[in-house]
């Protein structure tokens, strides 16, 4: 072994080298030795792989297994493991086949590229009122409260059927248990407060299940098949609705200040509202906000790209190493929406790549071209040293982005 | 060119569909992939790879 890449000397989670790269480790490792020891904050150590080819083989290979719960799962986070709800069912995000399949194929009905093409529509008003109201602004306005974050709430509350009024009460407690710097038990009790939120809603849902939402839906299709579990469709609840708005409003204020850095590649979009769609997987690859979530613990001793991972042994899955693997993405520091890069894995890959990411696409797509048709004359309103990036949190982002619309 | 689906494997992502919607479709319970033409021919045989290419669960093979 070569003396960086001893375990523990490089360790995880290792910060961004500027907002626009990952950590300049990432390509060192790659290059030097892709699959490589790296340490934890809890003082034990993970497998990083960081090849484009790797991360896709040990993603869609069972016997790595997405279980939390696991004793030997990689955390990321000091006192994560401890913190667990043992009352919280398990997500299937965490789940391992045979239990995963079904779980996740009882929800994927909502989320079929026809069904995201349904909501279409209801999406477009949502992002038009958003943006009236930004025009409506006299000066300078931060587009993550006006924009980024009201749209994903708005959509995924409607979709799931919880009220939008109440978007403050999780949305301040979502943003506290992703901070990587709060206490855990702060983490925990923001954790606490959106299950119970959940809890008592999906409570009231059970009495009267509608079909004009998700949870109601759930709720009234289970119950037929004579499989509904509250706690269940409580732990379905809070993974949809952390997942649903958090990573989407990131993605739309990193799109927004990086097309407006790249005019070129703006120009592109706007000459071509059709490239849109390609454009949204080069913003995928190019931020990856979710780039470690992609741990796994090996329940077999499993070879990859010429290493043996033994049975316990964790694994990251490094998507943002992988997505700016040159062997799979040419120059792949540079943003070029023209490149194809629909093999990103930005949503992850294999059984547990993103339920939600159709969604994404949507209403990534939708507003892009609504924000730059109507306000052409949009700009970030101060100096790109001043920005508030989520240097701090699980997922990369912005804390606000201050633009003016004239 | 015979498109093979392991709707056992798919977990309906719905990468399929966007590459080439009138090769693939999902069905609407649980969204796993539908083959609409098994046989796809010029350019829809080029999108077929693609999907191969890029489903997250391997769940699509092809017999050249």
């Amino acid at each position: 072994m070569t003396g960086v890449m001893e375990t523990a000397d490089l360790s995880f989670p290792l910060a961004r080298e500027c907002p626009f790269s990952p950590p300049k480790e990432y390509k060192e490792i790659r290059e030097a030795e892709p699959i490589s020891k790296v340490g934890l904050p809890d003082g034990t150590w993970a497998w990083a792989i960081t090849r484009h080819e790797d991360v896709r083989a040990a993603l869609s290979d069972p016997r790595f297994s997405a279980d939390r719960t696991n004793p030997n799962f990689p955390m990321l986070v000091q006192g994560q493991r401890q913190n667990q709800n043992p009352d919280f069912e398990k997500t299937i995000l965490s789940m391992d086949a045979p239990e995963h399949g079904p779980a996740r194929r009882a929800v994927l009905g909502e989320f079929t590229v026809r069904r995201m093409e349904a909501l279409r529509p209801r999406i477009q008003e949502i992002v038009d009122e958003r943006v009236d109201a930004m025009l409506a602004a006299d000066g300078e306005i931060d587009l993550v409260a006006e924009l980024s974050l009201p749209v994903p709430s708005l959509v995924i509350c409607e979709l799931l059927g919880v009220p939008y009024s109440d978007h403050d009460f999780f949305q301040v407690r979502t943003a506290a248990m992703l901070s990587r710097t709060r206490t855990p038990e702060a983490r925990r009790e923001a954790f606490d407060g959106v299950v119970g939120y959940l809890d008592k809603l999906v409570t009231t849902k059970e009495a009267a299940p509608s079909d004009g939402d998700l949870l109601g839906r759930q709720i009234i299709k289970l119950r037929e098949e004579g499989t509904y579990h509250h706690g269940k469709l409580v732990s379905l609840a809070f993974l949809l609705l952390v997942a649903g708005h958090e990573t989407t409003a990131n993605m739309i204020s990193l799109s927004t200040l990086a097309l407006l850095r790249n005019p070129e590649q703006l120009a592109i979009i706007k000459a071509d509202p059709g490239k849109t769609l390609v454009a949204i997987e080069e913003l995928l690859r190019y931020f990856t906000i979710v780039d470690a979530a992609t741990a796994r613990v090996a329940v077999a001793d499993v070879e990859i790209g010429g290493v043996t991972i033994k049975k316990d042994e964790g694994i990251l899955a490094l998507g943002y190493s992988a997505n700016r693997d040159p062997s799979a993405f040419e120059n792949p520091d540079e943003l070029d929406i023209d490149r194809g890069a629909r093999h990103h894995v930005a949503f992850g890959f294999g059984a547990h790549q993103c339920l939600g990411q159709n969604l994404a696409r949507m209403e990534l797509q939708i507003v892009i071209d609504t924000l730059f048709k109507r306000i052409p004359e949009l700009k970030i309103a101060v100096p790109e040293t001043e920005l508030p990036f989520k240097d701090d949190a699980f997922i990369f982002g912005l804390y606000a982005l201050p633009v003016t619309c004239e | 060119m015979k498109i093979i689906a392991d709707t056992g494997r798919c977990v309906g992502a719905g990468q399929c569909v966007l590459t080439d919607p009138e090769v693939f479709d999902q069905t609407e319970d649980d969204g796993t992939v539908i083959v609409l033409v098994s046989e796809p021919m010029g350019a829809a045989a080029d999108h077929a790879r693609d999907a191969v290419h890029i489903c997250p669960s391997q769940a699509l093979s092809l017999v050249e």
